[in-house]
């Protein structure tokens, strides 16, 4: 019997119920869902929406300005042009985009890929920046172009400005975007993409006093990250300014002086450590490095053999030269190896083993005692002194006057030079000293080597008599609101030596520039009394027959440490003009226009940094 | 006329009112999703309401021809779209990564969405001759089986995963009406596991970049939040924030905001819950189910099983779509593009599922009459 109609129906009745079932059953699922979300998550929800649609951007401050000690402007900041480019809103591929922006920047295509591929994932909305310091040129380029250049955009910056140019740039320093490096240090840590943070001297060194606070701007974008409106506003704190102990005019006079050499210029007060001048020669234009610097130019300045990059006040490293003999004379005096009248005869050489050390006069000097010795900078009469001594009491003096060790002056990657001794060459030669390497050191060669930086801390230290001042080169940190911190300053180390030992160095180094046979006459000034010390470092050990016309880059380099005026001193100079010759010829007149300069003449008011200023804040960058 | 007044009972007008309710919330929310795109030639919900007011003449159209006729013609029909399916494939408009439109001069139609309301009846017409005892037998299954998979295969291609996937799921209710047997059950099981790996890698390989990337990131949403997981993420924050109340008609800052990618078309359901809430989410879902339950009622006081089979198919059409499309909007359903019938932004599924309501209103139109 085949089942009736009726029975096939009552089954289908039964499936299309149960079908009704599952489909209710269905939408039953759906709707608890939806109250998970809506009800039971639905403030952790309506939070996310709101991230979602509010998106924090960084507010860079403004970096805090530079002045010297006079008040007159040394670093500040004008407004530029800088490209962007919005990663999203960028097409894609990005290779026509970066094709033309390579062309109207003038930057490989290499560099701007790196820099948008870099960023695009993590932070799609964030403006990367690709150049600053846009020529009018390149800002016309784009602007002209706006439609072929989508996600492009340009924006007015304040950007660091040094008006006077490659002036002190060592000192100074330049800045640069924040790399990847520095944000993962704790010093930088946190730091918005794009800001300008110290990348070298006192930009570096004071970074985050000269910084800032950023600031955050709350604002409603949509999901193309066009801006809708701004919901929130955090102003970013302006940085605070720093007040160098630079003398513009000083620094003018040094800058000057060793125009066209390599060289150091160091000028010191000695009662207090204040730098007044630092001249490392050559230099480079800050301006360049803070901004538009290609990959190129950058390759160009480390590969460039006169290191401009090199601070040489603080990373050069030189044997001392004849200068050191104020130390060798120190230390005999202190422990009463020599009196002052104690002579020996210099016939222009002193046999020592089985070789000759000879003097840098060929006929020698005849009969000196240490006053002359000094002032004419006799060679034999130190072998002599030097060989009494012995190394370890010079390098103790040397030590006290403060070479061999970094003088903590708050620049970055200061060297420390080397002061040997027995204790030294055996921990790092695993050698015994020998007693003919202490005549080297005697006159200030051999292992010895200094920072021009220190040279002017012992010149300081001898003009006042004893007190040792550690360098510094900030004056005051001035906040927005008005109110002056002044840094702590290091008190000064007073050495143990006696007044009559630099009673006895005070009047030789008088003598090196006022008398007949001094070695320093060129720094001899009519308004005012300098005492000073040459120094000609050998590059080379050559036989001294052989010193005629060699190459200019096997030249000596000549020394002048001085002091002015020498009853009240008020400014100690290191001079260093590498392969200069003589330090008596190269470097004392350097030293003299550096020291009149100082106690000679009001401060300058023209052309002054202050000029300077105007120039650079009123003309467009680029 | 008073006849076919009183065919209309009060059940008929409710239901054609709620579907005006949901027709009409679709219709804020396209508006609410696209009011910032300011300048276009024409607003996109006029464009809507433009389809609408096609789909009710559809609707009517459909509803007066006896659903009878129309089956007598279901396999010429069927053979029609086929060949449509494969033209589609040769010389189609190829939009958003696939192949699917074919352009009329005017309008693009898709042929993909008519297919399914030509598969309902074609199968409809095949089962309801089928009155098995105790359901179809392994041997059986053969038919049904291929008469569904010609399409889908070719709906595949496209690729659109989201309408083959439809036509599978409105098959197998369909013959799931038709009663199984256990054997044949335990058949299939068996073939779709031989077969399973062999499937998956072709399926697989079938798929699209971009639609690989969606099924992984359904697995693991936060694995690529910018990429193929952005959808997800920007839709559960929509309805989430959405809260109870909802944030108000035009209030809903995700998709004003442009966050929400879609907003218009496979994510208006995000769109309209974050305006109405779960209040609205609840009015909703209380007239879909209306909406269900006429359908339903329908197949089981329809006079025969051809109306039944018509009915039930047109329901678990408009089922998968809630499930797929709201599901993945909530984050348990994969991305697969499947509009949400009756509210998404689309002229190819707007008429379709007019002419799949006509459908069932022509079934229940003839359910008292004694003659074919």
């Amino acid at each position: 019997m085949t089942s009736s109609p009726h029975d096939d129906f009552k089954d289908l009745y039964d499936r299309i119920t149960w079908g009704a079932i599952a489909m209710l059953a269905l939408l039953g699922l759906l709707v608890l869902r939806a109250w998970y979300l809506q009800v039971v998550e639905g403030d952790t929800y309506r939070e996310l929406a709101e991230t979602n649609r509010v998106r924090v951007v960084s507010v860079l401050p403004q970096r805090g300005l530079i002045f010297d000690r006079h008040g007159r402007l040394l670093v500040n900041n004008t407004p530029g042009f800088t490209a962007y480019v919005v990663a999203e809103d960028a097409p894609s591929p990005l290779d026509p985009l970066i094709e033309r922006l390579a062309g109207y920047l003038g930057l490989p295509e290499e560099d701007i890929r790196e820099r948008i591929e870099g960023q695009r994932m993590a932070r799609p909305f964030t403006p990367i920046p690709i150049k600053s310091h846009l020529t009018l040129k390149e800002v016309a380029l784009i602007e002209a172009h706006r439609l072929d250049l989508p996600g492009v955009k340009i924006e007015v910056e304040a950007q660091r400005n040094y008006p006077l140019g490659t002036w002190a740039s060592h000192l100074l320093g330049y800045v640069s975007e924040v790399s990847a490096t520095q944000r993962s240090t704790t010093e930088f840590e946190g730091l918005p993409l794009g800001m300008q943070v110290g990348q070298y001297g006192a930009e570096l060194a004071y970074d985050a006093i000269l910084r800032g606070q950023p600031g955050e701007k709350g604002v409603e974008v949509d999901a193309l990250g066009h801006e809708r409106r701004v919901v929130s506003h955090i102003r970013p704190a302006q940085g605070d300014d720093l007040y160098l102990t630079i003398d513009a005019d000083v620094q003018r006079a040094a800058e000057d002086a060793l125009e066209g050499k390599a060289g150091v210029v160091v000028a010191l007060d000695p009662t207090t450590g204040d730098v007044i001048a630092m001249v490392s020669h050559p230099d480079f234009d800050p301006n360049v490095l803070s901004g538009a610097l290609t990959t190129s130019r950058w390759a160009e300045l480390i590969a460039d053999p006169g290191r401009p990059l090199n601070n040489r006040a603080i990373q050069g490293q030189y044997p001392p030269g004849s200068t050191f003999k104020i130390v060798v004379a120190t230390a005999a005096l202190e422990r009463r190896i020599v009196t002052p009248r104690s002579e020996t005869t210099c016939n222009g050489g002193k046999f020592f083993g089985n070789r000759v050390f000879r003097d840098w006069k060929a006929g020698g000097h005849g009969i000196v005692d240490l006053h002359r010795a000094l002032v004419e900078s006799c060679d034999v009469y130190f072998y002599e002194l030097g060989d009494r001594v012995g190394v370890d009491a010079i390098a103790e003096f040397a030590r006290a006057f403060g070479l061999g060790e970094p003088t903590g002056i708050a620049l970055p990657s200061e060297k420390k030079g080397l002061i040997p001794s027995t204790e030294w060459k055996l921990a790092s030669r695993r050698e015994p000293w020998y007693p003919g390497e202490t005549l080297s050191v005697a006159i200030g060669q051999g292992y010895v080597s200094v920072t021009p930086l220190q040279l002017a801390t012992m010149i300081g230290t001898v003009a006042t008599g004893g007190a040792r001042h550690p360098p510094r080169y900030v004056r005051e940190i001035r906040h927005r609101d008005g109110t002056v911190v002044v840094p702590e300053t290091i008190p000064a180390e007073h050495l143990t030596v006696s007044a009559k030992t630099f009673a006895v160095l005070r009047e030789a180094l008088k003598g090196v520039v006022v008398e007949q046979h001094g070695t320093g006459g060129a720094a001899r000034s009519s308004i005012t009394q300098i005492a000073g010390k040459t120094g000609t470092a050998q590059v080379a050990s050559l036989a001294a027959s052989s010193r005629k016309g060699r190459p200019a880059h096997l030249e000596d380099h000549a020394w002048f440490v001085a002091f002015a005026p020498l009853d009240t001193p008020r400014i100690a100079v290191t001079v260093l003009v590498e392969h200069g010759g003589h330090g008596g010829s190269a470097a004392a007149p350097i030293a003299k226009q550096v020291i009149e300069t100082y106690l000679g003449a009001q401060p300058q008011p023209s052309p002054s940094p202050v000029a300077a200023r105007d120039r650079g804040s009123a003309g467009a960058p680029g | 006329m008073r006849q076919v007044r009183s065919r209309l009972g009060s059940l008929d007008w409710q239901v054609l009112a709620a579907i005006a309710c949901i027709v009409a919330l679709g219709v804020a929310s396209i508006y609410s999703a696209t009011a910032h795109q300011a300048g276009r030639p024409s607003p996109l919900y006029l464009k809507q309401l433009a389809w609408i007011g096609i789909g009710l003449v559809v609707l009517i159209a459909v509803a007066l021809v006896d659903y009878h006729a129309l089956a007598r013609r279901a396999y010429v029909a069927y053979a029609a779209i086929v060949v449509l399916l494969v033209v589609v494939l040769a010389i189609g408009r190829v939009g958003m990564g696939a192949q699917r439109w074919i352009s009329l001069g005017v309008i693009d139609v898709q042929p993909s969405e008519l297919a399914k309301l030509v598969l309902i009846v074609a199968l409809a017409r095949y089962c309801a001759d089928k009155t098995v005892k105790g359901g179809l037998g392994p041997s059986q299954l053969g038919p049904p089986l291929l008469l569904a998979l010609v399409p889908i295969v070719l709906i595949l291609k496209q690729p659109d995963l989201g309408t083959g996937l439809s036509l599978l799921a409105i098959s197998l209710a369909m013959i799931l009406l038709v009663g199984i047997r256990y054997q044949s059950i335990i058949l299939l099981s068996l073939a779709g596991l031989m077969i399973f790996p062999f499937a998956w890698n072709v399926f697989w390989n079938s798929l699209r970049g971009y639609q690989r990337d969606r099924l992984l990131t359904f697995v693991n949403p936060s694995s690529d939040p910018l990429g193929s997981g952005y959808h997800v993420i920007q839709s559960k924050i929509a309805v989430g924030s959405g809260g109870f109340w909802g944030k108000g008609f035009l209030g809903s800052t995700q998709s004003q905001l442009k966050f929400l990618p879609e907003g218009h078309t496979d994510f208006i359901f995000a769109v309209f819950a974050e305006e109405w809430g779960f209040v609205g989410v609840l009015v909703l879902f209380a007239l879909y189910g209306f909406v269900l339950y006429w359908i339903m009622e329908t197949a089981y006081k329809s006079k025969d099983r051809l109306g039944a089979f018509l009915a039930v198919g047109v329901a678990s059409m408009v089922v998968f779509s809630l499930v797929v499309n709201i599901g993945m909007t909530l984050g348990i359903m994969p991305v697969v593009g499947v509009p949400l019938l009756l509210m998404s932004y689309g002229g190819s599924s707007t008429l379709t599922v007019f002419a799949a309501l006509g459908l069932v209103l022509n079934v229940r139109l003839r359910r008292f009459m004694l003659f074919y």
